[in-house]
């Protein structure tokens, strides 16, 4: 099954790397790469993201599309990044968010495509 | 009471529905160990389906039940069970949804014993087993280090229905399905399917014990009477007996836990033939170690009760004010107050945390106990 592991930070945390160095950036992730190198065989996808101050969204307003600057939702926490993963079945993608070093994840399930269940 | 595996209907339900999601995967995954079960169920599942066309569909379900030889086998049962308590729902669905599929209840039932509407708690049941089904939760049962998080979880929930069922007793209607008789079934039905687990033991001996003291715990006016009033000689001792044995055998195995310890103060006070005679010693010392395994403000708490009658009111007071930040919203914790105050002659204060102890109490028992010691 596939399942998209959306990782959560806040903007805080964001707002600092902006005092930081890529290399100091890298280093407050903690073991994130390790995460990665561990889990590598399960994960199918997944960016980091730029942060949330690089954000743009899309609305359509009576037909019209609207650019507004920022996220869609006013929240403090904000998605880092993301990993798609194929596992056996939803407890080995709780293991793998378990075991992220980096703040909350969210589990979402994907859909199962039609052309996928026919292999 | 007979509870086959439950509501043949609903169970299967929750069983197949994960039963075919894996049957998509095995071309993938591989067959599962045990591809017969997985078969009959599946021929039964078809079965049910072609029936629930039919118009009487309902009369068949049920003849098929009676005339269903094979019960679905322990394993799956105990599978059920760890799906039904996944740490991925919520817990009242945990406990609605093992109450549904393993113990049997009706919807209706279910609702009536948390005392929430009906559709409401059939929307829980189907959202719940929509994940159930949509996230992959799997039907299986934890293994290795998995284990013990996932089996505390299963023994959360079966406590939980077990305090529902318990601290309402007395007032409930006979419309009212016994909870925590249902738990203790329950309990016994995993230490079955799973012996040898000492912190199972160690609830179905707590169960066993509180359970024991059902009969004095309401006076015939069906009011809430307190351990320190109750009369003992209506206390089951063979209940008791049969706990204790319970615990000990939960202890012989020598990984002790909250509830062998929990269960091990109830039978201190099984086990006293007064009130006067409750070795509080041992009980502070039980609440020592309690502390070790769960060290919350609500044990914390018992703790101070217990050492008032060894330290005495003045120094347990003080432990228990010390908790008024993360408790001061807890009935209890003022009614404890209230007694302690008593005990030290404050009548004024004890009168003040009293009153706020029926603001926040929601238990028609409790409430009335409070009343009648605002009176005296």
């Amino acid at each position: 099954m596939k399942y998209v592991l959306l990782f959560v930070g806040t903007r805080e945390d964001q707002d600092s790397w902006d005092k930081m160095t890529p290399e100091q950036i890298q280093a407050s992730m903690g073991g994130a790469g390790q995460w990665f190198q561990k889990y590598g065989a399960k994960i199918t996808g997944g960016e980091q993201l730029q942060g949330y101050k690089t954000v743009t969204t899309v609305r359509h307003d009576r037909g019209e599309p609207m650019v507004t600057d920022g996220p869609f939702i006013e929240s403090k926490e904000v998605i880092g990044g993301f990993a798609v993963v194929d596992v056996k079945d939803y407890d080995e993608a709780l293991e793998m968010a378990k075991s992220w070093p980096a703040g909350p994840v969210e589990i979402w399930p994907a859909v199962e495509q039609p052309a996928a269940m026919e292999r | 009471m007979v509870r086959v595996l439950g509501n043949f209907d609903i169970a299967e339900e929750v069983v197949q529905d994960s039963l075919v999601i894996a049957l998509d995967r095995w071309p993938e995954t591989g067959i599962p160990d045990n591809p017969g079960a997985w078969l009959m169920t599946t021929a039964r599942r078809r079965a049910i389906d072609l029936l629930r066309r039919d118009r009487k569909w309902s009369e068949k379900v049920a003849l098929l039940e009676r005339s269903n030889v094979s019960e679905p086998e322990g394993d799956d049962r105990l599978r059920l069970i760890f799906t039904c308590c996944h740490p991925a729902l919520a817990q009242d669905v945990q406990v609605a949804l093992t109450l549904r599929a393993v113990a049997g209840f009706t919807t209706s039932e279910i609702a009536s014993a948390f005392l929430v509407a009906e559709t409401a708690m059939a929307q829980r049941i189907v959202r719940a087993k929509r994940k159930i089904v949509a996230a992959g939760i799997p039907f299986r049962v934890p293994e290795g280090e998995e284990l013990p998080p996932r089996l505390e979880a299963v023994l959360a929930v079966l406590y939980l229905m077990f305090n529902e069922g318990y601290l309402s007793r007395g007032q409930q209607s006979g419309m009212r399905r016994d909870l925590a008789e249902d738990a203790l079934w329950l309990a016994r039905l995993l230490d079955s399917l799973m012996p040898g687990q000492p912190e199972v033991l160690g609830l179905i001996a707590l169960m066993r014990l509180n359970l024991a003291r059902s009969a004095a715990r309401f006076d015939a006016a069906g009011e809430l009477v307190l351990l320190a009033d109750q009369d003992r000689a209506l206390w089951d001792r063979r209940a008791i007996a049969d706990g204790v044995t319970v615990l000990n055998r939960a202890a012989a195995i020598g990984r002790p836990g909250a509830y062998q310890l929990q269960a091990a103060i109830a039978a201190v006070h099984a086990e006293a033939a007064a009130w006067r005679d409750t070795d509080w010693r041992q009980i502070t010392l039980l609440y020592d170690a309690l502390l070790t395994f769960t060290d919350t403000p609500v044990v914390r708490l018992n703790r101070a009760v217990a050492m008032s009658h060894v330290a005495g009111p003045e120094v347990a007071l003080g432990e228990v004010n010390d908790l008024s930040l993360a408790l001061a919203d807890y009935n209890l914790f003022h009614s404890t107050r209230a007694e302690l105050l008593d005990r030290l002659g404050e009548k004024e204060l004890a009168r003040q945390a009293r009153l706020r102890a029926l603001e926040l109490s929601q238990n028609p028992a409790e409430r009335a106990l409070l009343e009648k010691k605002l009176r005296a």
